[in-house]
């Protein structure tokens, strides 16, 4: 019932961004480009050294497609999260507490950043490109995680950006803190976690877990021992990690409308 | 309807004290706020801004928790049942809106009967009923952000009224609009409460909203109720004193009339307006004291104004 209300919801938001065709198209390939820029720095990288953090240009393109695809999923459903400061100064927030839904449902379906599919595209073609180009023991598994390991990153990168933007009901200026974590976690995805310092590694592995993106699921297509040590399996736990993600994110906003709404501090 | 006892609200507000020292002070917003409101009722809910009229607001439909206090509203504790009672409840902002900016305005109302789940049929007569009393029709097509503000707070009535709520609340919903547009929505509104029975509470800082809309006032100030009651009673007890406006053939002397405490003359005596309390004396006793003393033209009786009514609840605190 309340998913039908949310795809007439998106569906609404849809025709309205289709009236525009021509400026909707020209944002899906800019959205696109933009991803690619960022593989044309890898593969620039690549030209100078033959191994980042103890991978290959393959390995690394890889990890970055993951991330890439998982992120575009992310801001298309939960991008829209980053209008929460403008939603709480103009009182449109109170608005959807008027309603008999949820507010993170309602906050997400207020509007589908649809050009993003243009950076899904280019990352899921980013994929096509480098499992051709690794060697990979393809079985059922395997491919379960190739489908799994995007769609977990993408509810990982969402519960990020859910909980990180809550912040902005303590302090209406945090996005610059939010946007911190949620772009940060996405830069930090996009390459293999040996190449940070220890310190910026545990933060954004653990804590914001963003090594279950697409670190760890790579090292098991690819058949990888961690070179941090970590054990086998944790290239196979992204969704529970996701899962787990999810429900932090979603006591996290709850926490934070209660304190909006005064009961909560 | 409305249940309201002992109702406080308070924010803390931080304040910068210097370079670095902050300081933080608790504001109570509302202070002990109690009435009541009838099925049926239509309340005017009016103050000075900052009063805490929009607190209350917030309070009664669940956007805000009380800080103290007792609040049912449609017997639902409004912060706890945030979900329950937005079904049977309607909120109308006059300065924010519940539309979907780039939707025509029929979409929006289609997504308003998904969200509250309203049968289609019961929706399908709600909106034809609008349309027509509203005058929709022409404008149903066109995007929101395309609608003048008159056409856009007839959206937003409707909006509120698709799920059939019990209880209006209306929170400066005339802020902005032209005579004409507020008088039709008047119209609308009072015919919504005598006709369907719902109740109304709105908060304005139009008075012709009052006198049009509301049979009882609530004045608030400072966070407090100042008076409560029928606007009849509230006259009598702040402003006992009506006018005569007079208008004579000739001038005349009306000097010394019973019950009259001031006479102010006007066009050479041609037109007097005569203060009198109505304790004291009735305007049909005066008046042929008047006739009896000179020949009347034309003659007009007013009540005191009920700005003038607040301004002298304000400063009898």
């Amino acid at each position: 019932m309340a998913e039908g209300v949310y795809l007439k919801l998106v569906g609404a938001r849809l025709r309205g961004q289709m009236s525009y065709r021509t400026s909707f198209a020209l944002q899906c390939v800019a959205q696109a480009i933009n991803q690619l820029a960022e593989l044309a720095i890898i593969l620039v990288l690549f030209n100078r050294v033959s191994a980042l953090g103890g991978f290959s240009v393959a390995e690394v393109v890889l990890m970055y497609a993951i991330a890439g695809t998982a992120f575009g999923i992310a801001d298309m459903v939960a991008g829209q999260l980053d209008e929460l400061p403008t939603y709480i100064r103009t009182g449109t927030f109170d608005v959807l507490l008027l309603r008999p839904l949820g507010t993170l449902a309602q906050m997400m379906a207020s509007d589908l950043h649809l050009r993003k599919v243009g950076r899904i595209v280019a990352g899921v073609g980013s994929m096509v490109y480098a499992l051709s180009h690794n060697d990979i023991q393809w079985s059922g598994w395997a491919v379960w995680l190739v489908v799994a390991a995007p769609v977990s990153g993408a509810v990982i990168f969402s519960s990020i950006w859910v909980a990180a933007n809550a912040v902005c009901f303590w302090v209406v200026d945090g996005q610059e803190l939010a946007n911190t974590v949620t772009y940060g976690s996405n830069a930090f995805t996009s390459y293999p976690a040996t190449v940070y310092g220890p310190w910026l590694r545990r933060f954004f592995a653990f804590v914001v877990p963003g090594a279950f993106v697409a670190y760890y699921p790579s090292l098991a297509l690819l058949g990888r021992a961690d070179p941090l040590g970590g054990p086998g399996f944790l290239g196979w736990v992204s969704p529970v990690v996701a899962v787990v993600a999810a429900v932090v994110a979603g006591v996290v906003w709850r926490t934070a409308v209660r304190h909006y709404r005064g009961t909560g501090s | 309807m409305i249940e309201v006892r002992e109702l406080c609200r308070e924010f803390t507000v931080t304040t910068k004290v210097g370079r670095f020292r902050r300081e933080r002070r608790v504001v109570r917003a509302v202070e002990d706020v109690g009435f009541d409101v009838a099925a049926g009722e239509a309340v005017g809910y009016v103050g000075p801004n900052g009063a805490g009229k929009s607190t209350t607001i917030k309070m009664l439909t669940g956007i805000l928790v009380p800080t103290s206090g007792h609040v049912r509203v449609c017997g639902v504790d409004p912060s706890r049942g945030r979900r329950e009672l937005a079904r049977r409840i309607g909120v109308v902002f006059g300065q924010r809106s519940q539309l979907w900016w780039d939707l025509p305005l029929r979409d929006s109302f289609e997504l308003l009967r998904a969200i509250y789940r309203v049968p289609r049929g019961d929706h399908a007569s709600r909106l034809r009923e609008c349309v027509e009393l509203l005058e929709l029709g022409p404008f149903l097509d066109t995007p929101v952000r395309q609608l003048s503000l008159g056409q856009r707070m007839r959206g937003e009535v409707t909006a509120s009224l698709l799920h059939g709520p019990e209880l209006l609340v209306l929170d400066e919903p005339t802020i902005g609009l032209d005579l004409e547009s507020k008088e039709r929505l008047r119209e609308f509104l009072s015919d919504l409460n005598a006709r369907r029975g719902t109740t109304l509470l709105l908060t304005t800082h139009d008075l012709d909203d009052i006198e049009r809309l509301c049979p009882r006032l609530v004045v608030i100030d400072r966070g407090t109720v100042l008076a409560d009651g029928p606007l009849d009673a509230l006259r009598a007890e702040v402003a006992p004193e009506r006018v005569l406006v007079i208008d004579l053939e000739r001038p005349a002397d009306l000097d010394g009339l019973p019950g009259v405490t001031a006479t102010k003359v006007e066009l050479n005596g041609l037109r007097q307006h005569l203060t009198f309390r109505r304790a004291e004396t009735t305007a049909a006793a005066l008046i042929s004291a008047v006739a009896a003393r000179a020949e009347v033209h034309d003659l007009v009786v007013v009540e005191p104004e009920i700005d003038d009514v607040v301004r002298r609840l304000y400063a009898r605190r």
